[in-house]
């Protein structure tokens, strides 16, 4: 990746972080570790990968993206919103009640959301839906879903890991965010899932295992996925659950809660402090 | 009188719709050859997809194809679609207000000698509470014809209930239109207001007729539309009877009694008599014997429409 570029991508990265921490404070709830954890990912698709037009968030051509893990919406809503969807400072509407950004992403109220979604293991079945039908009409948009490593226990994940597979459908690709942590503590003490990358190769998935917070390796695994043909691809992504944010990291505690002032402070001067050393 | 049980006319619908619709999609959850999906299968190939044994990723599936903004159905058993499959049809069905058809046959205890496992009685109740889901429930092969016919021409999601056993065919092809939303009168009486659905149409009809013999006149309105309900209807013949009789091959818990009982108690307090199954579980059986048995048939009819009005 050019060398500008990354460095482009990686401002834009800190300032969504700064819009997921100004959500998440301004709500006073909401799901911050998640989120920081995807917010690479997410930049890299909206800035440097995906066929988006903000002016025109139903383009029928466009490139698709559901947020399986729907609670990591503060991630998605701030990404959108630097990208053009809708103004940044509404990100500190985020949950309030007369505000269109809701806990958990919704089609019909928030441009460029592309489904609503919040249940676990529900995103990805609708994201085959949209692939099958690109395939079915011949439109060659991508689709693209994130999963969190946690929702890969609900069943409905597997049922939609064989039907892709089944109906090659090369134009889905999907993110396992896989920063190790869920509500209850750690997944491998949880409920297991692993090992998640033999599991997908076994569901005849193409699998490129990446560090989800390095652009280099982001952008190649989404271009191996392009490349690929017959068969979805799985990117599973290390990653660290509370990115950028010292105290948040690898934080099972911050899974879902809000930084009171203290410490919206603090995330605020270190994400800033970072953006100034980029800059 | 002939018969047809109502999956088989969803499945010819599907054929029929096809030819004008390009953009159709039947999905189906491996019981193509049971729902009659698998008429549309062999006639469309190219346009059918199933999706296994996997009832709750089909209806995940549906969503999405919906937002490309092609018209989708999903068909498995009631049990699945509307039972195991719930919490999909609400979330990424219902709430985003998709326009996706779910066809569910095998509704009701007519499933027979499957037994209580697949004799889904509480698929109405479920769908009828999620916000903005259209219910349907046709009587013969007429009314789910034109009611497949007619809800593809709607935007929303929507659900229809199908039958496995043969019903009779009572409506006449010629005169027979579907309006959403509209309650039919059969029959015009002032003593009972009999109110049915579906499968329990037919044997409303024919007890009406005995009924008359012994000089007890009923009103009999088929609703096949169960949401959003012909409020008018029902008012109007509930103020003129004063008393209104339900029939329904479904829980008396949630389905069209509750319905019925929804807008009386609201405008027009009416004593009502719900026929349906008692909040039991049903067993294997021969289908007639099973609905004989749990009271949905003419003869049953009659005997709790003579108490309701005193005869």
């Amino acid at each position: 990746m050019d060398k500008m570029i990354k460095k482009q991508l990686e401002q834009t990265a800190a300032k969504v972080r700064l819009g997921i921490i100004e959500g998440v404070y301004n709500a006073k709830s909401g799901h911050p570790g998640g989120s920081l954890s995807i917010a690479d990912t997410l930049t890299y698709l909206y800035f440097a990968r995906m066929n988006v037009d903000p002016k025109n968030p139903q383009m029928p051509e466009r490139d698709r993206l559901v947020l399986s893990k729907g609670h990591t919406a503060p991630a998605l809503y701030s990404v959108l919103a630097n990208r053009g969807f809708f103004p940044v400072e509404e990100l500190k509407t985020l949950r309030h009640i007369d505000s269109r950004l809701q806990g958990h992403p919704v089609r019909n109220k928030i441009p460029g959301v592309d489904m609503s979604t919040g249940s676990l293991g529900q995103g990805i079945s609708a994201a085959c839906g949209m692939a099958l039908s690109g395939k079915l009409s011949n439109d060659y948009y991508r689709v693209y879903a994130i999963l969190g490593d946690g929702e890969i226990e609900e069943g409905q994940v597997w049922e939609a890991a064989m039907f892709a597979a089944h109906y090659q459908l090369d134009n889905l690709c999907i993110v396992v965010d896989n920063n190790g942590l869920q509500i209850d503590g750690k997944i491998s003490d949880v409920m297991s899932p692993y090992p998640i990358d033999e599991k997908f190769k076994a569901f005849g998935w193409n699998v490129v295992c990446i560090d989800g917070h390095d652009f280099d390796e982001i952008e190649k695994a989404f271009d191996n996925a392009e490349r690929k043909l017959n068969c979805p691809t799985a990117i599973i992504q290390k990653s660290v659950k509370g990115k950028g944010v010292s105290f948040m990291e690898d934080q099972v505690s911050w899974h879902g809660t809000a930084p009171n002032e203290e410490q919206y402070n603090q995330a605020k001067a270190e994400l800033e402090k970072q953006l100034a050393e980029l800059s | 009188m002939d018969k047809k049980a109502t999956r088989e006319s969803y499945g010819e619908a599907l054929v029929m719709l096809a030819e004008k619709r390009k953009d159709l999609v039947v999905l189906d959850a491996d019981l193509a050859a049971a729902t009659k999906t698998g008429t549309f299968k062999k006639a469309y190939p190219d346009r059918f997809f199933d999706c296994g044994i996997a009832e709750a990723n089909m209806m995940g599936v549906a969503a999405g194809i919906a937002t490309t903004g092609k018209l989708v159905f999903a068909s498995t058993f009631a049990m699945f679609a509307a039972g195991r499959a719930f919490e999909i049809v609400r979330n990424s069905i219902g709430y985003p207000h998709l326009n996706v058809k779910i066809g569910a046959t095998h509704a009701g205890i007519s499933v027979g000698e499957d037994g209580a496992s697949h004799q889904c009685n509480e698929d109405i109740a479920l769908m009828r509470a999620i916000p903005g889901m259209t219910v349907i429930n046709p009587a013969d092969d007429i009314e789910a014809k034109a009611a497949v016919l007619a809800m593809a021409d709607y935007e929303g999601p929507t659900y229809m209930r199908f039958g496995r056993l043969a019903a009779p065919i009572f409506n006449d092809p010629a005169t027979y239109k579907f309006e959403l939303g509209k309650g039919i009168r059969l029959k015009e009486g002032d003593d009972v207001t009999i109110i049915a659905t579906g499968l329990m149409v037919a044997q409303a009809l024919a007890a009406a007729s005995e009924l008359r013999d012994m000089g007890i006149n009923a009103d009999v309105i088929n609703i096949h539309t169960i949401k959003p309900i012909d409020k008018d209807i029902i008012i109007e013949s509930a103020k003129r009877t004063g008393c209104v009789v339900t029939v329904e091959e479904h829980s008396v818990i949630g389905g069209l009694g509750s319905a019925v009982c929804d807008v009386l108690s609201e405008n027009c307090p009416t004593r009502v008599t719900k026929i349906g199954v008692q909040d039991v579980f049903g067993h294997s059986g021969p289908a007639p014997k099973l609905l004989e048995e749990f009271g949905l048939c003419a003869e049953n009819i009659v005997s709790v429409v003579k108490k309701v009005v005193g005869k």
